[in-house]
């Protein structure tokens, strides 16, 4: 366990470094972690290197981190929500939040509301339509027995359905093309805007959730046996799964807000870890972020490379991989939780 | 220890149940519908009686935070989907005790040994036969080292060894057991005392040969039934007629 951690942990360096040297001007990898040595250290580089350092620490450092954070958070989410609602296709976003996100950043986008909160309008919108969208599910699938995982699900989805309505309409009643093409690049996921300010909040809201979730581990185990054995084994079921929706929906919403939806890492990166280490979550939880911020930043890479100096949205990167892997993953066995 | 079910009711399902067990293994049984599972379910707490209570040497389940500690139930829960090893699975009975990884390690192992299951330690729990699960399943309740276990027909899916195995094994426990069996065989066999109920309603208790009498039988499963003493053993076994009446 140990060895997989630190061997995880030392992927994910190699590949923070390999994402801020790789990139439409690439930057050396040994020219990289000298210029990053320097920033850390306070050290002195030649006048000649400014620019280079100008990419490496102003532009795509952030962006790297921001990549590996936002893998990181939809993982663990995603680790998380699975077990929660004990449903092996259920994702981040099962509870509406992305779309309802999509509301609020497709208005900010195209009916220019917001607009005084300037290059933050269009996460703002997103974080408050997303958390309200949640909130509205919470409240509509909750009973008195509590929330049930098949309620919360069809719920999430049935509602999802509806934010996605209103946002298709905002984005074909856009009265000019662009508004509509840039809520869409966003709707599929984009680390474009990150900058040194949008990584303290993301990092924190992040690491503080996985930090709470691994020290339940043993609590999801007992739910993803079912309500009633967690009951037997002393978890009270309803407020941990009120408790679980809250950290859940607080990750998910500050990740979207700022990068968008990235679809399927949320999906993919918990059965992917399950299926090398099993189902317990004492050893998922610390396994799955790890993969999935080096998947992200990887992501982030091919995104900037591929179609270069034109960006391609996340979400269509992590579609191409994700959707081979998970019809392989349905075509192994009958694949269940951690199926090896 | 001792657990009671004080009059309690579940509003159209059962009503004023009372009975009780203290160090000795007592049976309900009845016809399908008749309130089992939900007369159990009050007493784990995966349901809150509408009126009465369920106490736990004289204190309200509903109250004792820590019950997991001296109470651990099978439930009739089994769509499990996640693939944790039998080890893993077993593991889980320790969550409601403070963490103590030698003496929880130590404890796994003993229960994995107690039910025969230690070669399977490391197998996954879904590749399991239905005897193997719930004998995994026991392991979990045992390493859970309750003073009272909660049965939900623990005997369902398996044969005629197994379910003598799953009893014998948590009559062997020592611990105050209540379960309930649709076996009328096994419960006069394995029960010390019996609780009948039909359609929400307790008819009738006491010793199996107190219970299970002829007249009783017809009354509530509509079946006929012979009464004969088993030879070895010498407790109460049924005989059925085909015939089914009204």
């Amino acid at each position: 366990m140990i060895g997989k951690i630190s061997a995880l942990v030392g992927v994910l360096a190699v590949s923070v470094v390999a994402g801020v040297s790789l990139g439409p001007v690439s930057v050396p990898f040994g020219l990289t972690l000298e210029l990053l040595h320097a920033a850390v250290t306070g050290g002195t580089i030649p006048a000649d290197l400014a620019g280079q350092y100008h990419i490496v620490w102003d532009i795509r450092l952030p962006r790297v981190l921001l990549a590996a954070v936002v893998g990181a958070g939809l993982s663990a989410v995603g680790v998380a929500i699975q077990a929660m609602v004990r449903n092996a296709l259920a994702d981040p976003y099962v509870l509406g939040i992305s779309s309802g996100a999509s509301v609020g950043a497709t208005a900010v986008a195209t009916l220019g509301v917001l607009q005084g909160l300037g290059v933050y309008a269009l996460s703002t919108g997103a974080f408050l339509t997303g958390l309200g969208a949640t909130a509205l599910v919470y409240l509509t699938a909750r009973t008195g027995g509590g929330l049930t995982p098949l309620r919360l699900v069809l719920t999430g989805t049935a509602l999802a359905y509806g934010f996605s309505a209103v946002a298709m309409l905002l984005v074909f009643q856009a009265p000019h093309g662009e508004a509509a093409r840039s809520a869409m690049f966003w709707l599929l996921g984009s680390l474009g805007g990150a900058n040194w300010q949008s990584l303290p909040v993301a990092t924190v809201v992040t690491a503080a959730g996985i930090v709470y979730l691994m020290s339940k581990a043993r609590q999801l185990n007992a739910l993803a046996m079912g309500d009633e054995t967690a009951t037997t084994l002393g978890v009270a079921v309803n407020r941990f799964r009120t408790h679980l929706f809250v950290v859940t929906a607080g990750i998910t919403g500050v990740l979207v807000a700022v990068s968008g939806a990235v679809g399927f890492v949320g999906l993919m990166l918990p059965h992917l870890t399950r299926m090398v280490v099993g189902a317990d979550h004492r050893r998922v939880l610390p396994l799955a972020p790890l993969a999935g911020a080096s998947f992200l930043v990887w992501v982030d890479v091919a995104a900037r490379m591929l179609a270069a100096p034109e960006e391609l949205p996340l979400g269509v990167i992590t579609a191409a991989i994700g959707v081979p892997c998970f019809i392989f993953l349905m075509r192994r066995r009958a694949y269940v939780f951690g199926g090896r | 220890m001792r657990v009671e079910v004080d009059q309690v009711a579940i509003r159209g399902i059962v009503e004023d149940i009372t009975l009780h067990a203290d160090n000795e293994v007592v049976g309900i049984v009845g016809p399908n519908g008749s309130g089992k599972s939900t007369t159990l379910r009050c007493v784990y707490r995966a349901l809150k009686p509408d009126a009465g209570a369920v106490l736990i040497d004289g204190e309200n389940v509903h109250k004792r935070h820590d019950l997991a500690r001296d109470l651990a139930a099978l439930t009739q829960e089994s769509q499990v989907e996640f693939d944790f090893t039998v080890s893993e699975v077993v593991e889980m009975g320790r969550l409601p005790h403070d963490r103590d990884p030698a003496r929880d390690r130590r404890v796994v192992a003993d229960a994995l040994a107690t039910v025969d299951v230690e070669h399977l330690a490391e197998r996954s729990f879904l590749s399991l036969s239905g005897g193997e699960r719930q004998r995994v399943l026991i392991a979990r309740a045992i390493a859970q080292e309750p003073k009272v276990l909660v049965l939900d027909e623990p005997t369902n899916h398996l044969d005629i060894r197994h379910q003598l195995d799953v009893l014998s094994l948590a009559r062997g426990l020592g611990v105050t057991v209540l379960t309930v069996l649709h076996d009328l065989n096994l419960a006069a066999s394995f029960c010390d005392r019996l609780h009948v109920l039909d359609e929400g309603r307790l008819v009738a208790g006491g010793t199996p040969e107190e219970v299970l009498v002829p007249e009783l039988i017809a009354k509530v499963f509509h079946v006929t039934a012979h009464v004969v003493t088993h030879p070895t053993t010498g407790v109460p076994q049924l005989l059925f007629d085909q015939e089914v009446t009204p």
